[in-house]
């Protein structure tokens, strides 16, 4: 099978370059990830990120024939050849299809990804509903890939200023927490021009997810817990 | 001066707000102009100006401009905040913005009114 790949390793090149390989691939490998591991059998500087191997981890995020998706979880049969690979766009590159995520993650830390509370803790455990916990659904299995984030033109733009669809899905899920005593503050902060308003609900992130989240409808609904609030 | 990002300005809510009532406004003027236009069927200059003598198309022509104004103003400054970065440039870029808006109203108002 025939591979073009994203190569930059700054110490050396001065710019990327794409590189081709083939290789010949066993019955057992079915994803992605396990032809790049044959490639990288054959040329060990390649470098890449992973560890699950399962969709789980996140961490083998990377743009497949121009599409973000996990490695891991892509399977080889629907690939047009030559597979172009190349690293997670609009993040820094530290090599080959690695990816510096700190602004990623930066942005993921703003948004206070845990539950905030005011009230005295009780003897056990903050009590929900059954439905109250259905609203984490769809929210809560992000894996913090950024396939959705590095798919985002908004992000692309302005990755320091504008939280990106993974960020704002997390701010939501801690906003639908009937747990999290912060909802005021947590809008408040979202509440100006860049950091939630630079979405232009164009979908990228709904589209190139691998777990099936929807960004987009819990970026629609932090907006509409707004504009309640508001009128 | 320390580099540091700054954002919390608290007007995005409202601005994307207003941009989505006055496409609205925008759609239904745009509606009720071609109906008007199917049903009266104006020839001419004068038939034309018959039209617009009328108060209510007046005004309702009016805040169709000044909705369109307003939705242009939002969208042009997303647009500027996405591509020019340096603080004095955007600024400039969007009083200048403010400014052919502005003018765009009033002269507006004088062919409605004038």
């Amino acid at each position: 099978m025939k591979f073009s790949i994203y190569r930059y390793n700054p110490e050396k090149d001065s710019k990327p370059y794409m590189q081709d390989y083939e290789v010949v691939l066993q019955s057992t490998d079915r994803m992605l990830l396990d032809a790049i591991l044959r490639i990288k059998a054959l040329d060990d500087s390649l470098s890449l990120r992973k560890s699950c191997r399962e969709g789980v981890c996140g961490s083998d995020g990377m743009n497949i024939n121009g599409r973000n998706g996990l490695a891991c979880i892509t399977p080889l049969a629907g690939l047009t050849e030559p597979v172009v690979l190349r690293p997670l766009p609009g993040l820094p590159v530290i090599r080959d299809l690695i990816v510096d995520m700190s602004q990623f993650f930066k942005q993921y830390q703003s948004v206070k990804p845990y539950l905030v509370t005011h009230s005295p803790a009780p003897q056990k455990e903050r009590h929900q509903s059954p439905q109250d916990r259905e609203e984490l659904d769809g929210l809560y299995e992000c894996i913090l890939c950024a396939c959705c984030s590095t798919a985002c033109p908004s992000f692309w733009w302005n990755p320091d200023k504008f939280l990106g669809p993974a960020a704002l899905l997390q701010a939501y899920r801690f906003i639908a927490d009937t747990r999290d005593e912060s909802t005021r503050e947590r809008l408040d902060d979202l509440e100006d021009p860049y950091r939630l308003f630079r979405c232009h609900t164009i979908m990228s992130c709904a589209e190139v997810c691998p777990k099936g989240l929807n960004p987009t409808a819990a970026i629609g609904k932090i907006k509409a817990e707004m504009v309640k609030r508001m009128v | 001066m320390v580099k540091r990002i700054v954002v919390g300005a608290h007007y995005g809510l409202r601005d994307w707000l207003v941009q989505r009532i006055t496409a609205l406004i925008m759609a239904l003027y745009t509606l009720l102009a071609v109906l008007v236009v199917l049903i009266k069927h104006p020839q001419g200059a004068s038939a034309w100006r018959g039209l617009l003598q009328v108060p209510v198309v007046r005004i309702a022509t009016f805040v169709f401009v000044l909705s369109l104004c307003w939705h242009a103003w939002v969208g042009i400054r997303d647009i500027l905040m996405d591509y020019v970065k340096p603080v004095g440039w955007r600024l400039f870029g969007e009083v200048a913005v403010i400014l052919v808006l502005l003018s765009e109203v009033l002269w507006a108002a004088e062919i409605l009114w004038g």
